[in-house]
């Protein structure tokens, strides 16, 4: 049987065994799927193997995409404003799969129980070197967003990342989260703990007094005889959606024509393929693709968008593949080039979901994590409450982990609204499930975790409320930040993304009362940018909530009421 | 970075920076030290009345005015502002932020043949049109762009 045969056959095995038998039958459905999702046939010479935004989880954990991922303007109805069924159909993908699974919300706690737990880096480590065995040479990008968002990475100050990565054979990495460790850290471990070892690039940092670069721009490689440059980029609103304090001397910025001339510079120095490792964000590396010509790749990160097939642009150079891979450790994807005669012929690409029960851990990495928590496990691994329902954070305008530190900073600071920041990373309970201190840290684990309470005029609620919908909904993604709407608590309202900055916010209503411009209403929120705000940390005041009530109820989401959206395939009702 | 340099620099007085950049000709030091002030013009409350005051009127839009700014303020209270002029016989640059309480923030004068050239931090308290406003041959140049001022956090 030819390999394509094989793989077919087991595909189908597969696809028999989810679709007629029962869970008995899990280790040879396990067993065929492995080999069938993790086999893509080898091609060309040249490999890139990239996550991003794996926000230091460690371990296999329960994630749930989104269900609201609203594109507007140019955006609409395409990746990776796609969600649900329209994603499944978009890239045919067959419903009831470890893929469909995987790229959606579909069924989300009935098929996460079918197919188990996702990620894991000692069950990313073997998918790595398994990939790796068949493409020598291969590069391991890390796009970012690794040293932050799990209690022991930010107690660590992001070493246990550090040390994981290094164990795992990260080769080029970019950033983002890693600044709010601040600048002296962020230059400790890329100074000594990557050096020699990991290249940390970005080519849109500089001092902000001379214009310096403060890293190298771009790493330059051989691999099977040809030159591969891959540039860097840091999320270029850094000093905006993050405290600009941790960072002061060093400026960001989208920088198009600087990342022209950095390219134009590794072609010079003899680059067959030059691959962009993006924390722009995908609608920004869409954007970045049609205005910066040779670049064959950008592997893009920042907005967790987990999309299966690349988006090809065209441009005056050609054109520019452009992927995004997804958050929290739950894909690997693998970039194959066909290089021939000085440039790149062909390619293939797929975003391989790490389903943990497919693939056996590693022993080393699993030793590596076991060290990293045994100091912290009776703190961690405290159980705080069992949720009832299903507890997540993706989503446009809330999530129902959200409304749940929500309805705990409210309740315990008095508070009439309260205000929850847009990440969008952050893992997923399921029904019964309890929620341990380490769960909740998964929500919460920042350098600047203050809960505030604030006394704000109802205009300037209004403000805040259209400053963020800006942030996502602007229709020219340079003006784009990659979260999601700040989640409300309390106040109730109505959007309509494709207005203009001041009329997208309407009908503000508190109790069923429209909120008063003039008056000031008691706000509750967390994580401050301002240097020297104060507050407990938001993880303490909700600890207390959750061991107080023992038992979480389902939530109920406060959602505004959206116009304009009917229809579109960036939103699903489930 | 280079520390040494930086260090050296923050140890210079700003006048000895100031003479640098004057004797290297960037500057002619009567008009940075004895120009009369252009009070009527950098005391507009508006940007037809700040125009008027350089005596600009209504000028033209120019692919060889150059103005690089930030997508979105990384800080308002000092937003970076480069303008370069490749328009022959540029005599002089100005800077405006549309939503300023008095539009016009700086202006430059060059002598004849100085690259016309300039760096600047800008303040602003709002998203604004910034623009820049370059007199080359006795005609007057525009080129323009949106920079966004945000409350920040709420990212990623």
């Amino acid at each position: 049987m030819s390999s394509m045969n094989r793989r077919e056959f087991l595909q189908m095995l597969a696809v028999a065994s989810v679709a007629g038998a029962a869970l008995d039958a899990r280790p040879l459905l396990a067993a065929g799927n492995a080999d069938a999702l993790y086999e893509p046939a080898n091609f060309g010479n040249v490999h890139f193997l990239h996550f991003t935004d794996c926000h230091a989880q460690l371990l296999p954990i329960w994630f749930r995409e989104p269900s609201g991922n609203l594109g507007v303007g140019g955006a609409l109805g395409k990746a990776p404003h796609l969600v649900g069924e329209h994603l499944l159909k978009a890239f045919n993908i067959k419903p009831g799969t470890h893929e469909a699974h995987a790229f959606t919300a579909l069924d989300i706690a009935e098929a996460a129980r079918t197919y188990g737990m996702v990620g894991g880096f000692a069950h990313l480590a073997p998918l790595v070197k398994r990939l790796r065995a068949g493409r020598p040479g291969a590069l391991l990008l890390d796009g970012g967003d690794t040293w932050q968002g799990s209690a022991t990475a930010l107690w660590s100050k992001g070493q246990d990342m550090v040390d994981a990565c290094k164990l795992l054979g990260v080769d080029i990495m970019a950033g983002h989260w890693e600044f709010t460790l601040g600048d002296k850290r962020v230059m400790e471990i890329v100074e000594n703990d990557f050096k020699g070892k990991i290249d940390f690039v970005a080519q849109n940092i500089k001092t902000s007094d001379f214009g310096d670069k403060v890293f190298e721009p771009y790493s330059m490689r051989e691999m099977n005889g040809v030159k591969v440059a891959m540039i860097g980029q840091a999320f270029p609103y850094t000093p905006i959606a993050n405290p600009r304090w941790m960072i002061p001397e060093w400026t960001f910025g989208i920088q198009d024509d600087n990342m022209q001339k950095t390219v134009e510079e590794a072609r010079a120095k003899g680059a067959q393929v030059v691959v962009l490792l993006s924390h722009n964000g995908m609608d920004v590396d869409l954007k970045m693709a049609t205005r910066v010509t040779g670049i064959d790749a950008i592997m893009g990160g920042h907005t967790h968008d987990g999309v299966p097939q690349p988006v090809i642009v065209k441009n005056a150079g050609g054109q520019t593949l452009v992927t995004n891979a997804g958050s929290n450790g739950k894909f690997l994807g693998v970039l194959d080039f066909d290089v021939r005669g000085g440039k790149v012929q062909d390619f293939r690409y797929k975003l391989l979901p790490v389903f943990s029960n497919l693939l056996p851990a590693d022993a080393e990495m699993a030793a590596l994590i076991e060290r990293v928590r045994a100091p912290h496990k009776e703190k961690l691994e405290e159980k705080l409450a069992v949720s009832e329902g299903l507890l997540y954070r993706r989503g446009n305008f809330n999530g129902s982990w959200d409304q749940l530190i929500l309805d705990a900073i409210m309740e315990v600071q008095g508070a009439d609204i309260g205000f929850s920041p847009g990440f969008r990373w952050g893992t997923t309970i399921l029904p019964g499930q309890a929620i341990t201190f380490e769960h909740l840290m998964d929500q919460t684990a920042i350098t600047y975790p203050n809960a505030t309470l604030t006394e704000i005029s109802g205009a300037q609620i209004k403000s805040i409320l259209e400053d963020v919908g800006d942030n996502l909904f602007n229709p020219d993604p340079y003006y784009q930040q990659g979260g999601d709407m700040v989640r409300v608590g309390g106040l109730q309202y109505t959007c309509d993304p494709n207005a203009k900055i001041g009329h997208r916010i309407q009908d503000m209503r508190l109790k069923g009362q429209p909120l008063d411009a003039a008056k000031t209403y008691k706000v509750a929120g967390w994580a401050p940018v301002a240097e020297g705000a104060r507050g407990e940390p938001v993880w303490d005041v909700v600890a207390r909530y959750l061991r107080d009530k023992k038992t979480i109820a389902p939530r109920k989401l406060n959602q505004p009421k959206l116009l304009g959206m009917t229809g579109n395939p960036g939103w699903a009702d489930s | 970075m280079n520390t040494t340099r930086r260090t050296v620099l923050k140890g210079a007085t700003a006048s000895g920076a100031l003479a640098a950049l004057i004797g290297a000709g960037a500057l002619r030091p009567t008009h940075v030290l004895a120009a009369e002030w252009n009070k009527a013009a950098f005391e507009a409350k508006d940007t037809a009345g700040a125009l008027k005051g350089i005596g600009a009127g209504t000028p033209v839009e120019s692919k060889d005015l150059i103005l690089k700014v930030p997508d979105i303020a990384e800080n308002g209270a000092v937003v970076p502002v480069d303008v370069i002029s490749n328009i022959p016989k540029t005599t002089s640059i100005a800077i405006l932020v549309e939503k300023n309480p008095q539009p016009l923030c700086s202006e430059f004068d060059f002598a004849n043949g100085a690259m016309a050239e300039v760096s600047a931090r800008i303040k602003m308290g709002q998203t604004s049109l910034v623009k820049a406003v370059a007199k080359a041959d006795g005609k007057f140049y525009v080129a323009q762009k949106e920079v966004k001022v945000t409350v920040g956090g709420c990212g990623g």
